[in-house]
């Protein structure tokens, strides 16, 4: 079982609804964010592309964050979702430094906090919370080990990228292109 | 042209706008790790090389800086942790494949090494403590016994630590193998930490290990030649610094030719230093007042012109700190996106 994310880029608009849902669903403190929306602009004008991507934790396949973790605290649960256990986590900040997505900060409470793809959502056979709002249900979620998901489908007929693949850390979302 | 923003207003205290999660406690405990190991290291190994009388202030008396220093490093990790209660968690587990695990257990053993190599030899190094005046005698007085004059040498005050000390005496030998081992993952594990972060191409490379390594024993050759007394240990340990500071000099040339020859985030990182915010810094704090005068004083030195020793030995010490800073400081700004 390996989770992971599909997300159309053709589709996205950019709205930010994901960043809000997961602020939300996660009772995220003021002033931090588990996701977010990146904006690429190529080109010059009038031969200009513009592509938005919902940016988060990619539950790496390959985690540099869980093998430089000192305690265990950075963890790995069924379905390859990264998770941090609070009371194991120092806050010493290597997770941080190892990953490439910068998708994990620091909670004011001490530990490290990130994406957890609502696995208390997953476990009840809900998607995340982002991918439950997304106005142009651009986001798939799914089980990319079963052939018969609906992102596994989507992930063998469409083209896709995934950031910074030369880290060599194999990330479990990908941009439909 | 191509242009990429987070438009969504992330601003993660810390990790935006640029990553700067470590501060100035990281690279002053990379400084102090690296000079312990170094005093260490040589401590045990001219013991184990059968000159210790020769040279004495290596085995006996540099030492004494290393429990201190660790001591240090280890409040200044301490502070930098964001949960700092939960340090303990450290020890309940020993993870292989991090770094920073080895680390945390390497600092468990060497400390008490440290502390049982420097005990050993204190009734040598100060062999008159005068205990009835005030000041000493008070702080001391829970662990040392009283003497009548301070004529007599002095001694612990339980029994167990008087047979406790003979017994690590008569072990000396294995007790200076297990610090020259220890005392080179020290050094080495620094680097070692900070290549294990692939997310950060400035130090994403196999040569940081043993950089760190050179640089510490090199800071460490250096405070034993400022200590010592006797011309001939001076001299050693001078050509001892030059050879390291030699090959500290080519690791350095080979770190940027990795870079030059890395991918285009490697290109960037390089280029922070060749033209960047950091070629000051670098070119002129490191390699010229770090490395390359201190190596022309000892070379003068040795010829015969009178350089006073303090000179080379400070300048490779603040050398070998500056250098740790920039490396963390210039690090966490090189990244593979945005």
């Amino acid at each position: 079982m390996r989770y992971g994310m599909a997300i159309d880029t053709k589709k996205c608009v950019g709205c930010s609804d994901c960043v809000v849902a997961c602020q939300t669903e996660n009772n995220i403190e003021h002033g931090y964010a588990r996701d977010w929306i990146t904006e690429t602009v190529n080109g010059i004008y009038p031969s200009m592309e513009l592509e938005f991507r919902s940016e988060r934790c990619n539950h790496c396949a390959n985690t540099p964050c869980v093998r430089t973790c000192p305690t265990g605290a950075s963890h790995i649960i069924e379905g390859g979702i990264v998770k941090v256990t609070h009371d194991e986590c120092i806050g010493c900040g290597s997770c941080i430094q190892s990953c490439p997505y910068d998708a994990r900060y620091t909670h004011s409470e001490g530990y490290v906090d990130k994406c957890t793809f609502c696995d208390h959502r997953v476990a009840n056979g809900q998607d995340p919370a982002c991918v439950s709002v997304c106005p142009t249900y651009c986001m798939y979620f799914g089980d990319l080990d079963d052939k018969n998901s609906e992102v596994s489908k989507i992930v063998a007929t469409r083209k896709w990228k995934v950031l910074a693949p030369e880290a060599g850390t194999k990330p479990q979302i990908f941009y439909l292109t | 042209m191509r242009e990429e923003l987070i438009i969504s207003g992330r601003m993660n205290l810390n990790i935006d706008p640029v990553l700067h999660v470590w501060h100035w406690q990281i690279p002053l405990y990379l400084f102090l790790g690296g000079l312990a190991a170094g005093v260490l290291f040589f401590a045990a190994l001219y013991f184990i090389k059968n000159e210790s009388e020769k040279y004495s202030t290596a085995v006996k008396v540099a030492p004494i800086i290393a429990p201190f220093a660790i001591v240090i490093g280890l409040i200044a990790l301490l502070l930098d942790l964001k949960h700092p209660l939960y340090f303990w968690q450290l020890y309940t587990t020993i993870r292989l494949e991090s770094p920073m695990s080895w680390g945390a257990w390497v600092l468990m053993l060497i400390m008490p090494l440290s502390i049982i190599w420097v005990a050993t030899y204190l009734k040598e190094v100060f062999p008159k403590i005068e205990l009835q005046n005030g000041y000493f005698a008070k702080l001391f007085s829970f662990i040392l016994k009283p003497v009548e004059n301070n004529e007599v040498n002095w001694g612990w005050k339980f029994k167990w630590l008087s047979d406790f000390e003979i017994l690590m005496i008569e072990y000396r030998k294995p007790l200076a193998w297990a610090i020259l081992i220890s005392s080179v993952i020290l050094g080495v594990y620094t680097g070692i930490l900070l290549s294990a972060f692939n997310a950060r191409p400035l130090w994403n490379n196999a040569i940081l290990g043993p950089l760190f390594l050179v640089s510490g024993l090199s800071t460490g050759a250096a405070s034993i030649m400022w200590l010592s007394k006797s011309h001939e240990e001076q001299k050693l340990f001078s050509q001892i610094d030059i050879l390291l500071i030699t090959v500290e000099l080519f690791f350095i040339i080979h770190l940027f030719m990795g870079f030059l020859a890395g991918p285009q985030v490697q290109i960037e990182a390089a280029s922070l230093f060749w033209g960047g915010e950091f070629t000051i810094y670098f070119g002129l704090f490191v390699v010229v007042l770090g490395l390359i005068m201190p190596g022309i004083f000892e070379i003068m030195e040795l010829k015969g012109y009178r350089v006073h020793r303090a000179i080379p030995a400070i300048l490779i010490i603040f050398g070998g700190l500056l250098f740790r800073f920039v490396m963390v400081e210039a690090g966490q700004i090189t990244r593979y996106l945005y």
